[in-house]
């Protein structure tokens, strides 16, 4: 452990924020006040992960932060620096192969305006990592962390239920 | 919704959040999972000049558990006490009241002492903490001392931690034989604050229910168990002084403190009964 007290990083100065995106390095510059969501979409040209409410109800810019499904608006870019991040941009397979997740809503129409829906889908793909045998129950509390004004979220549980069971059998479909 | 501009320290060991809160002279502010404070960052309610990051100490990442007590550092995520294969064993109120604490994806952030430091009066760990009779554990250059939850909650988002002290832990006791919990949450939708929440706690000598998000600190009495508990529920709905807000009236969070209040005493007492019989066999 060191002695000598970290380095205060300066208010109103850029500081090198380094972490692994989508199992790529990825790197740029931040203030300490710049919020996770907007390093992804403005400096690293992430456009994949959304911003609503920036005050952490709506759940628009859910990622993965080291596994774990978290608000890019409710933390730092600073915060993130030496972690794993997932977005949206790293579900698919290959640029033309959508996960089970991706085309289970495709198929159910678990999205319509597409706003809400890459949060949604990194809490569910976290979800079902975890709990492979989750059934509705589990999936209407992880969806309770998002809001969605289009779909009235049946659509949704439909289509994470067909992606739970596409992921335990696998050549079913 | 930007925040204003404030330095960032990642901190490294306890001792540099405390020089820093030290130095500051009330400038500096702990960040730990961010969830109420990036908030009030982003709406400028705060504007701190210096926000000292403490989830990379070490010292302050764990749960101890000594048989009598568990003591929960600074650096516990919300979720990970939950996921913890034996919290629920260890002390059931806070598996209990876990799952109602925001969402999966704000607990994966969040602490515990974060939520305790954070003061909301519905908000479900001080509450729980106070139905426990559990301790903060509050450390400065100055000194370090413990203060009971009752103590802790001085208002709506007041403590009594002074603005160079960092909450290094908080502690409650360990399930103890004979002891029977309960725990229940009216809210809008899940994961939304309370409307009103309880905890009881029933062992062989007392009754003792705790209620959040009612008055303006959770509050704890002893209940009696006989013919006398609906008067007793009745003087404490009364006591905490229930407003009307947008969420619900008064009167209606008096009518819930009467019956929820009842039911969840009840189901304490049926736990202490289940555990007692699991004892033993
Ligand atoms: C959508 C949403 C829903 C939520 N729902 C609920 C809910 O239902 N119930 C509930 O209780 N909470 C809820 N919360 C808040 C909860 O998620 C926070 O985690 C908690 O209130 C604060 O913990 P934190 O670690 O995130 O602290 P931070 O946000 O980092 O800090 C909060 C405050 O405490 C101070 N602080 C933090 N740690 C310490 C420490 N160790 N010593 C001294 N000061 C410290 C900070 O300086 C700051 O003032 C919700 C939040 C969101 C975004
Ligand atoms: S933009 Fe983060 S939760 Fe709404
Ligand atoms: S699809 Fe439009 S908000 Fe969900």
């Amino acid at each position: 452990m060191s002695r000598q007290a970290p380095a205060v990083l300066d208010a109103g100065q850029r500081h090198p924020v380094r972490f692994t995106l989508n199992g790529r390095k990825a790197g740029g510059e931040a203030e300490p006040r710049m919020l996770l969501h907007d390093f992804l979409r403005h400096v690293l040209g992430a456009t994949g992960t959304h911003v609503g409410c920036e005050h952490g109800i709506c759940g628009a810019c859910t990622v993965q932060i080291d596994g774990a499904p978290a608000r890019a608006c409710l933390t730092l870019a600073v915060q993130a620096d030496g972690a794993e991040i997932r977005t949206v941009e790293g579900l698919a397979l290959a640029p033309d192969r959508l996960s089970a997740l991706q085309e289970a809503f495709r198929a159910h129409h678990g999205l319509q305006c597409g706003f809400c829906t890459p949060g949604i889908l990194m809490s569910l793909d976290a979800l079902l990592r975890e709990r492979p045998d989750c059934g509705e129950a589990e999936i209407r509390e992880t969806l309770s962390g998002h809001l969605c004004r289009c779909t009235g979220y049946t659509p949704i549980v439909k289509a994470a239920l067909a992606a739970a069971e596409a992921l335990r059998v696998p050549h079913h479909a | 919704m930007k925040p204003a501009r404030f330095a960032y320290q990642r901190a490294a060991t306890t001792e540099h959040v405390l020089e820093a809160l030290h130095r500051s002279g009330g400038e500096a502010r702990v960040i730990a999972g961010g969830q109420s404070l990036v908030p009030m960052l982003n709406m400028r309610l705060a504007r701190p000049a210096l926000l000292v990051d403490i989830m990379h100490v070490a010292a302050l990442s764990h749960v101890d558990d000594d048989g009598a007590r568990l003591t929960i550092g600074a650096g516990v995520r919300q979720r990970d006490l939950e996921m913890r294969h034996d919290t629920a064993a260890r002390q059931p109120l806070l598996a209990m009241a876990l799952p109602w604490l925001g969402h999966v994806q704000t607990r994966s952030r969040g602490t515990v002492c974060g939520s305790i430091a954070h003061a909301d009066p519905s908000a479900e760990l001080p509450l729980v903490l106070t139905a426990l009779r559990g301790e903060v554990h509050l450390r400065s250059r100055r000194r370090a001392r413990r203060l009971p939850a009752e103590a802790f909650f001085t208002g709506m988002m007041v403590t009594a931690r002074a603005e160079d002290e960092l909450i290094e832990a908080v502690s409650v006791p360990a399930v103890r034989p004979g002891t029977g919990y309960a725990f229940r949450e009216i809210s809008r939708r899940h994961g939304d604050f309370a409307i009103a929440a309880f905890a009881a706690v029933a062992d062989e000598k007392e009754l003792r229910l705790a209620i959040g998000g009612v008055a303006e600190t959770p509050k704890a009495r002893v209940l009696p168990t006989d013919q006398g508990l609906d008067d007793a529920l009745d003087t404490f709905a009364w006591n905490l002084e229930a407003r009307d807000d947008l969420h619900a009236s008064a009167r209606y969070r008096r009518e819930l403190v009467r019956r929820i209040g009842r039911e969840v005493v009840l189901a304490a007492i049926r736990d202490r009964e289940a555990r007692a019989l699991k004892e033993a066999t």
